[in-house]
């Protein structure tokens, strides 16, 4: 339950911030997250940002997969 | 500028490619998969996944919609309200269309009752300081990627004093009906787990699935390249006979989730039994205000008789929900039953399985 | 299902859905105009009737306009109502010729609104190359339309080649479906500036009249053997009417289908699916196989055609059934829309 989407802080002020998905900007509201900073992403439900994301990109299944790629005997 | 419909990582054919041979070569017995998340049935279907999955990998769809798992009784009781001369009220679009006992929001604002499309709740609020004369009622649904959105929205009324708003609440947490499915001895050897809502909660309320029921859950994020890593990860369990906790969507969910978030639903809200459509009574399983914020509780301020609820014979949304049965196999189903003239809430939610069924097929095409 | 008399009987309400290009406006249109009026013509349920003479035939178009709000980016309701009619006109095979109008005003509306909208009005017909020559003028006290309402009707010759372009029935298997540019942003601009919508998407309307282009295409043996615009319910409607009226299976490739950015990631915050948006500027063409190269090529070469691609092909499997091969190389089933699109949060 659960559409969201990735937003990139563009301003902050008080507890709210202007965010561009892709070219759409929007306010939302900080309130449920910390530090959020401009320039970070966050993931945007419903008019709040509910997390900020990360970089880390490495999933578990990625790291399986490096070792066992179909290549791989 | 513009651009192909779709070119982003997560979509990329060649990585797909890739997770699919691996989904092939790795999964050699029967395989059913349950996602509870609307927006995972929805983003399964868009994709076409499962036409792409080998025969053996089953993926079956469990009670994710929040719409298709609010009782009837609350629709009736939103109608009730808005019936009212000084209410507005306001909803998520994905409500307007879902029938009651003998109307719909849609058929009553045909009828002239001020019921307005939000897109947040926080719009609802603007609206109760726009309009001091009138009580403005938002009708709180989701599970716990929005809950927490309703319950700072309450604080930041209680904050601004803004007393003309208040949240009628069918909020639900994910667990107990997981719980409940698997108590029901509904067979499924893993859940590929809710996105957004891990995003709130963390990883650890999933542990128990694992550890009592052996059923494995791998959080997944909702791109074709996550959902395909989680079956995979899934398969991958199965093969190894250890059903565990994993996150897929590591960008996104921390195994902690968001403590803030958290907190804050924690201030505004307390679990209570809830009625889930097709489940009946789950215990601790529903949110509902805290007396200390009554002045925004719908239920509180706001008397209105509610009509008798009347259940549509033949609809087996429940069953839907359950995964126990498929839409196809509902006999009202594409019949008496569609987005247009729906008799249960599976199909008039845009992510309910019925519905999705009924856009995207089933994936496994002629 | 069409509305029943007993429906009907026990007030049955109109609702928004009766008016969003899908299932439940057909039903209405079957149930309560086409029983009444039934005639010839108005079954063939196409953009513009056509009406056929010994010497020159015509086509023959209405439709009305009420977009709320009535500015928005990329136009108002004047420019729509003018391209909204010279567009049914073109695709029908017709060079448009004469527009009739006429105004609903709600009282207490601003002349200087109205200055603005006739004015856009004036300066779409003539880059239409079309001339408004009758009309009316109604007002209706306050709140019993929502500021102004315009009905424009149309008329154009259509050539005896022409005749059966609107109607689809040229279509055969192998036959491919071109589409002149990005989709979804008549749709999104006008959603995103609604009321409860507070986004700032840059999308324009891509509001436009057709009819040049189309003349371009509409060469001698020009191999088109269908054409419909992509108003209300998208692209999605066009095709899933198409496959039904012939009974023949369409494939698309969503991989060619193009949108912009801020218009795809407007449709994912509120969930809408951009096949299903409605287009002011974009059209379907369904042209012979060995044609396809030559129209395409024309449609580039005009401002309005610049991003035009081959979206899919005629096929006799599926039969009935529009099917999309996704992005990823899955395939799902388009389904008609059954009423209007919402904004979702699941």
């Amino acid at each position: 339950m659960c559409l969201s989407v990735p937003a990139k802080i563009l301003s902050i002020k008080d507890d709210m911030a202007e965010v561009s998905v892709n070219g759409v900007r929007l306010e939302v509201s900080l309130q449920l997250v910390d530090k959020a900073k401009p320039g970070d992403y966050v993931l945007v439900h419903t008019g709040y940002a509910l997390q900020i994301l990360s970089d880390e990109d490495v999933t578990l299944a990625n790291k399986f997969m490096e070792h066992e790629s179909p290549n791989s005997t | 500028m513009t651009k192909m419909l779709t070119t982003q990582t997560y979509r990329d054919k060649k990585k797909i490619g890739e997770i699919l041979e691996m989904i092939r070569k790795r999964s050699s017995k029967k395989i059913r998969l349950m996602e509870v998340c609307g927006g995972h049935t929805m983003a399964i279907h868009k994709f076409g996944i499962p036409g792409l999955l080998p025969k053996n990998v089953i993926l079956k769809s469990g009670p994710g919609c929040p719409v298709c798992v609010s009782d009837q009784k609350f629709i009736d009781r939103a109608i009730a309200i808005a019936r009212k001369e000084d209410v507005i009220l306001t909803t998520f679009g994905d409500l307007i269309r879902v029938p009651g006992s003998t109307s719909s929001l849609e058929k009553e604002r045909a009828k002239g009752c001020d019921i307005r499309i939000v897109y947040s709740s926080l719009d609802a609020l603007k609206i109760a300081r726009q309009n001091p004369e009138k009580r403005v009622v938002f009708l709180g649904i989701g599970f716990e990627t929005t809950a927490p959105t309703s319950a700072a929205t309450i604080l930041k009324a209680s904050k601004s004093k803004i007393d003309n708003f208040c949240l009628l609440s069918a909020h639900k947490i994910m667990p107990p009906a997981m719980e409940a499915l698997a108590f029901d001895g509904i067979r499924i050897d893993g859940f590929i787990g809710p996105g957004h809502v891990s995003t709130i909660t963390g990883s650890g309320i999933y542990q128990i699935l694992a550890d009592n029921h052996g059923i494995g859950c791998v959080i997944s994020g909702f791109e074709p390249v996550d959902i395909l890593q989680s079956i995979l990860m899934l398969i991958n369990q199965k093969e190894q006979g250890e059903p565990k906790v994993e996150i897929e969507y590591s960008r996104a969910v921390k195994p902690k989730g968001n403590e803030k978030a958290q907190r804050i639903m924690e201030e505004v809200f307390y679990l209570s039994d809830d009625c889930w459509r097709g489940f009946g009574d789950i215990p601790m399983s529903g949110l509902k205000i805290r007396k200390k914020y009554a002045r925004w509780d719908a239920e509180k301020v706001l008397h209105v008789t509610v009509e008798k609820t009347r259940y549509k014979k033949g609809c087996i949304c429940g069953e839907v929900l359950k995964g126990k049965k498929s839409p196809t196999e509902c006999r009202l189903f594409k019949s008496a039953c569609t987005p247009a003239t729906p008799i249960g809430a599976c199909m008039v939610s845009s992510e309910g399985a019925c519905h999705a069924h009924y856009l995207y097929g089933n994936g496994k095409l002629l | 299902m069409l509305i029943t008399y007993m429906e009907m009987e026990n007030s049955y309400k109109i609702t928004l859905n009766h008016g969003s290009g899908g299932k439940m406006m057909h039903e209405l249109i079957d149930s309560v105009f086409l029983n009444s009026f039934s005639n010839g013509k108005m079954i063939q349920q196409t953009d513009s009737a056509i009406i056929k003479n010994a010497s020159t035939h015509h086509a023959f178009t209405t439709d009305s306009f009420v977009v709320d709000p009535i500015f928005f980016p990329g136009g108002d309701i004047g420019k729509l109502a003018v391209c909204g009619t010279v567009n049914d006109l073109a695709v029908s095979g017709a060079i448009p010729e004469y527009l009739s109008c006429g105004f609903i005003l709600e009282e207490g509306l601003e002349l200087g609104e109205l200055l603005i909208i006739v004015h856009s009005m004036a300066a779409t017909a003539r880059v239409a190359g079309v001339t408004i020559v009758t009309g009316d003028t109604k007002v209706v006290p306050k709140e019993k339309c929502d500021k102004l309402f315009i009905n424009t009707s149309g008329i154009g010759r259509v050539s005896d080649e022409n005749l059966e372009l609107g109607t689809g029935n040229l279509v055969e298997v192998g036959d491919v479906v071109i589409l002149n540019g990005g989709i979804a942003e008549h749709g999104m601009a006008i959603l995103c500036e609604r009321e409860g919508i507070n986004f700032h998407s840059g999308i324009e309307s891509d509001c436009a009249p057709l009819n040049h282009l189309i003349h371009e295409i509409l060469s001698n043996d020009h191999g088109i053997t269908f054409m419909r615009d992509a108003t209300r319910g998208g692209v999605a409607t066009v095709l899933c009417e198409l496959s039904k009226s012939r009974k023949l299976g369409v494939e698309i490739w969503e991989n060619e289908i193009s949108i912009r950015e801020n218009v795809a990631s407007a449709c994912e915050i509120l969930g809408f699916d951009p096949l299903y948006v409605a287009n002011e500027g974009k059209f379907i063409s369904v042209v012979k196989a060995g044609k396809a190269g030559q129209v395409l090529e024309k449609m580039k070469a005009h401002e309005l055609g610049r991003e035009a691609k081959i979206i899919g092909k005629v096929v006799d499997n599926n039969p009935g059934l529009v099917v999309l091969e996704t992005s990823i190389g899955g395939k799902r089933v388009i389904e008609p829309l059954a009423g209007e699109q919402l904004p979702r949060i699941c």
